[in-house]
């Protein structure tokens, strides 16, 4: 499965839900697919992806979040599945796109590429859904009932390490968290 | 002589002073990583039906709840040991100041004088330092005086200039003993 394809599949229900990515292919493909103003992408600070999704989730207990995260950011940040865990806002789906790789930074195979499961140590942080999905049709499936569940829900999609030829776009990084932040308010 | 941590010497009532002022300045999210100095104000947090208390494994975690938090509109308080902080700069430098996210950020000013276990000194060392380093404005909080203004100082300077701020908790405030 190629990430940019699985967020193809569901780019159309993204259209109202507030959407939080990391940086590099996942932040190049969304926004290749086109850019909104409820889109925010963090280019950089890797790890807090899922930080910042817990935070806007839990202060904005009726706005649905995603979370388009990572295998590296979410090695780089795993006690912060016991935090999202703790808490387990309802209005918060993480997705992880798992490549087994850092590919913005030359394809260096991260831990799942050797085993770690991170379906597994999600579930057993604590996430109340958690699952991994390897073909579009399950993603998307996977991907609609976990926003229609009502429990925070971490969906490993194992994706493969092909991205974008580069990772700069002409949002700059400041336009779109003042857009972003003017968006959340009118929510 | 052996000191009995039930009986902690940490004070109830500048807690009570310092979580009053995070409230006046309206402070709704608080994160915190749990350490002596901050167990009063983590249960203030924890007892206010009004607050938003998030448990962290790591200090930076916080700054990417801070981040979405104000964001979403809400005004935060980071409340860690300031080698918290040290675990943190990354989150702040790439997060914080690359996006310019106002952070107020409490931070017990283990290490200073007066100082007993013999761990915490390292750090106490470099923490202003650092502060300086990463253009934090910061400032003291070490007398029951002036905690409230410097809170809110603190708090109008991160809205307006949208950056991190810092305040040190200082032993002669949040400890009882000499």
């Amino acid at each position: 499965m190629l990430r940019i394809d699985a967020l193809r599949a569901v780019y159309d229900r993204l259209e109202h839900l507030v959407v939080v990515t990391i940086m590099g292919a996942v932040a190049a493909e969304l926004q290749s697919l086109g850019h909104r103003p409820n889109f925010f992408y963090l280019q950089h600070a890797m790890g807090l992806a899922s930080s910042m999704g817990l935070g806007i989730a839990l202060t904005k207990p009726d706005t649905q979040v995603v979370v388009f995260d990572g295998d590296g950011s979410v090695l780089m940040n795993l006690g912060g599945l016991t935090t999202l865990a703790r808490y387990r806002p309802k209005n918060l789906v993480h997705v992880v796109f798992d490549n087994e790789s850092l590919l913005s930074v030359g394809g260096f195979p991260t831990a799942t590429s050797t085993g770690s499961d991170l379906a597994a140590i999600a579930a057993a942080a604590g996430i109340p859904r958690t699952g991994a999905v390897r073909t579009i049709a399950e993603f998307t499936k996977a991907f609609d009932e976990a926003l229609s569940a009502g429990a925070l829900t971490t969906l490993v999609a194992k994706v493969d390490a092909v991205g974008p030829a580069q990772f700069v776009t002409d949002l700059s990084l400041l336009e779109n968290r003042f857009q972003f932040q003017r968006y959340l308010k009118s929510t | 002589m052996l000191r009995d941590h039930r009986m902690s010497p940490v004070s109830v009532a500048s807690s009570r002073i310092v979580y009053d002022a995070l409230k006046a300045s309206g402070v709704r999210l608080v994160s915190a990583l749990p350490e002596t100095w901050l167990v009063h104000l983590i249960r203030m947090a924890e007892e206010d039906p009004e607050m938003i208390l998030v448990r962290l494994a790591k200090e930076e975690e916080g700054v990417g709840i801070s981040a979405g938090a104000h964001l979403a509109g809400v005004k935060s308080a980071m409340l860690m040991q300031n080698h918290g902080l040290l675990a943190s700069i990354n989150g702040i430098v790439s997060c914080a100041q690359l996006y310019r996210i106002p952070l107020l950020m409490l931070i017990s000013y283990r290490g200073e004088f007066g100082e007993r276990d013999p761990w915490q000194t390292e750090g106490g060392g470099v923490t202003e330092d650092l502060l300086r380093a990463l253009r934090i404005p910061f400032s003291y909080l070490d007398n029951v005086g002036h905690v409230a203004a410097r809170i809110a100082k603190a708090q109008t300077l991160s809205l307006s200039a949208n950056k991190p701020v810092a305040l040190l908790l200082c032993r002669d405030l949040m400890w009882e003993e000499n």
